[in-house]
């Protein structure tokens, strides 16, 4: 019993942790590679998360939809809309500069949640959306639904992965580096700087939709309150740092690194003395915040460093 | 109309001194050390919760007892720069963005930790407003919180124009390079930066937690309109930012009045979205600022 017990804790971690695969490899998109200060992902979770609610769940008369459809129209949906959230974001921000970029990021997040929030007809404001129904829900019960969801959520990370190494790979990639580093000679060469930052953000913003998306078919309920906001954009950030960014493989390593050390640090604090217990995610918060300074100071390229891919001549 | 001045211009001018004051320390960061400090509003929670402590063992009012708030302040700046800012000071700037980022959080579980996570009130009870010619209502505390960040206004203006320190600072804002050329200590005009930025930002949320009720997100729920104010003010511009902070205060406020129709212009719900929309129309149409600050 005990150790079935743990394996069903072992994979809830690997659930969360997949989707927090999903948001890193997505801010590695943002970050990694186009070099965009990307502060308000969790913004763009909450909008891929509600979309895919709306589209999913069945008719109701306290939000907008329910459309009913099947969970991976909702999916689609959460891309497309946290896309074009990302779009109208990035036509305006993108040409501002990091420190710019990074506080009208926070920005955005903020407003994304106070309509979330606000517009009761929506979202069902703070009360929430609830029977957002899981993939195979019908065909497995209880535990083995766990399975099911485990299988979904990292054949996703599995094809997100290989859509980032594609993009890693080709040469909008490389363009993309050379933007990062040096924008002035990116523009010499002839490179739309604007246009291919606009696409980063867009990309980026779509994934993250994506990644709200299965957690709000994980959790079956979603409500402002659900998700500490900065917490998950925060996390994601510790993660892209810690695991290496640049690096699509790193940026996996990360999550679920730094997710196993969140999720375990919680069996930890559950054995402190009662008093302590309310205050543990505080502690736990402490932390990361410690881990992010020292990955900063002394572990920059972070555990998989970014490589450049290798340069392929065709043969002749 | 006297409502207007009463409920909507009043309060704007109050909170528009919480942001002003919070604003000249995020401008001067910005100028002088060339990043955005995202850690600035809950440095801000770090000073005021200072004082709560000091209120709870000293029968004083609040407003005397910030020297208390302000050391803490101190002692927290100085420390975050000295272990988290400074190695990463050659890097470029972004990565000192992301540390802040983090500072941010760990101000915030530490003072979740150290004074819970709930609401505190500084001084219990409701005090009589002011009334003024039988007609302008004002609140006690707005009225002090008004003319003591006048008064610090000036104090700094002083400062920065006659004193020899003040005149470095402002020389390392505008032109670094020229700065450390011409033989001024960047070190210890980074420490001041840190000393004055520190010291407003404790006032600044002392005056917020005493308007509403202290609690751990106190400062950074006031971040985005200190950004709006820093950056209408203009970058490394402290006057501008004290302008910039009372111009987003009563905008704030202002665009919650019934200015067409009966109804608010903006539902009150989404005033903090007004500071937003100032500040990315400003860094489309003019990044300087109303007061030509620096373009980083």
């Amino acid at each position: 019993m005990e150790l079935t017990g743990l394996l069903f804790y072992l994979m809830s971690v690997l659930i969360a942790g997949g989707i927090y695969a999903i948001l890193c490899l997505a801010l590695n998109i943002q970050w990694g590679m186009g070099g965009l200060f990307n502060a308000g992902i969790a913004g763009f979770f909450a909008v891929g998360a509600y979309t895919s609610a709306i589209v999913t769940t069945a008719a109701t008369e306290k939000h907008l939809g329910g459309f009913d459809l099947p969970i991976p129209f909702g999916l689609a949906a959460a891309a497309i809309v946290a896309g074009v959230t990302g779009w109208a974001v990035a036509k305006i921000c993108v040409r501002l500069k990091s420190d710019y970029l990074a506080m009208a990021s926070v920005g955005i997040a903020e407003i994304l949640r106070l309509v979330i929030v606000n517009e009761q007809w929506l979202t069902n404001g703070s009360l929430g959306i609830s029977g957002v129904p899981r993939p195979f829900g019908d065909t497995f019960q209880g535990r083995s639904s766990d399975i099911a969801y485990l299988t979904v959520v990292w054949v996703i990370v599995a094809v997100v992965y290989i859509i980032c190494q594609r993009l890693n790979d080709s040469p909008w990639g490389r363009t993309l580096r050379a933007i990062r580093d040096n924008e002035a000679s990116a523009r010499a060469a002839g490179k739309d700087v604007d246009w291919f930052r606009l696409q980063t953000f867009v990309i980026g913003c779509a994934i993250m939709g994506v990644a709200g998306a299965l957690s709000a078919h994980y959790f079956k309920f979603l409500s402002p309150s659900a998700t500490e906001p900065l917490l998950v954009t925060f996390l994601v950030w510790v993660m892209l740092m810690a695991g290496g960014s640049g690096n699509n493989r790193g940026a996996i390593a990360g999550a679920i690194a730094i997710w196993s050390l969140w999720s375990m640090t919680e069996i930890f604090t559950n054995r402190l003395p009662p008093e302590w217990i309310t205050r543990s995610s505080y502690i736990r918060m402490l932390l990361v915040g410690l881990l992010l300074q020292f990955v900063l100071q002394k572990f920059r390229s972070g555990l998989i460093p970014e490589k450049s891919p290798p340069i392929r001549f065709r043969d002749k | 109309m006297i409502d207007f001045i009463n409920l909507y211009l009043v309060p704007g001018l109050t909170i528009g001194s919480v942001y002003a004051l919070g604003a000249v320390g995020i401008s001067m960061i910005f100028g002088i050390l060339r990043f955005a400090h995202f850690a600035h509003g809950d440095l801000m929670t770090i000073g005021a919760y200072g004082v709560l402590t000091a209120v709870w063992f000293i029968p004083l009012p609040p407003l005397l007892l910030l020297p208390f708030g302000i050391a803490l302040a101190f002692v927290a700046a100085l420390a975050v720069d000295r272990f988290f800012y400074r190695p990463l000071r050659k890097l470029p700037t972004i990565y000192t963005v992301i540390s802040s980022f983090g500072v941010a959080l760990i101000f915030r579980s530490l003072a979740q930790l150290t004074w819970s996570s709930g609401n505190q009130v500084f001084v219990p009870g409701v005090r009589p407003p002011l009334v003024l010619f039988d007609t302008f209502r004002i609140a006690t505390l707005h009225a002090q919180v008004i003319v003591i960040t006048l008064v610090i206004a000036v104090a700094l203006h002083v400062f920065l124009t006659r004193s020899q320190l003040g005149r470095a600072m402002r020389a390392v804002s505008d032109e670094p390079e020229l700065a450390a050329v011409a033989g001024l200590d960047t070190e210890r005009v980074v420490r001041w930066t840190w000393v004055i930025g520190a010291a407003l930002a404790a006032t600044a949320g002392v005056f917020a937690g005493m308007d509403t009720s202290m609690h751990p997100n106190l400062g950074w729920n006031l971040l985005l309109p200190m950004f709006a104010a820093a950056v209408l003010g203009g970058i490394g511009k402290p006057m501008g930012a004290i302008a910039g902070g009372l111009i987003i205060g009563v905008a704030e406020e202002t665009a919650t009045y019934t200015w067409f129709s009966d109804e608010a212009f903006i539902p009150s719900s989404y005033k903090s979205a007004v500071a937003f929309f100032i500040m990315v129309t400003l860094l489309i149409f003019r990044p300087q600022g109303l007061f030509k600050g620096r373009l980083l």
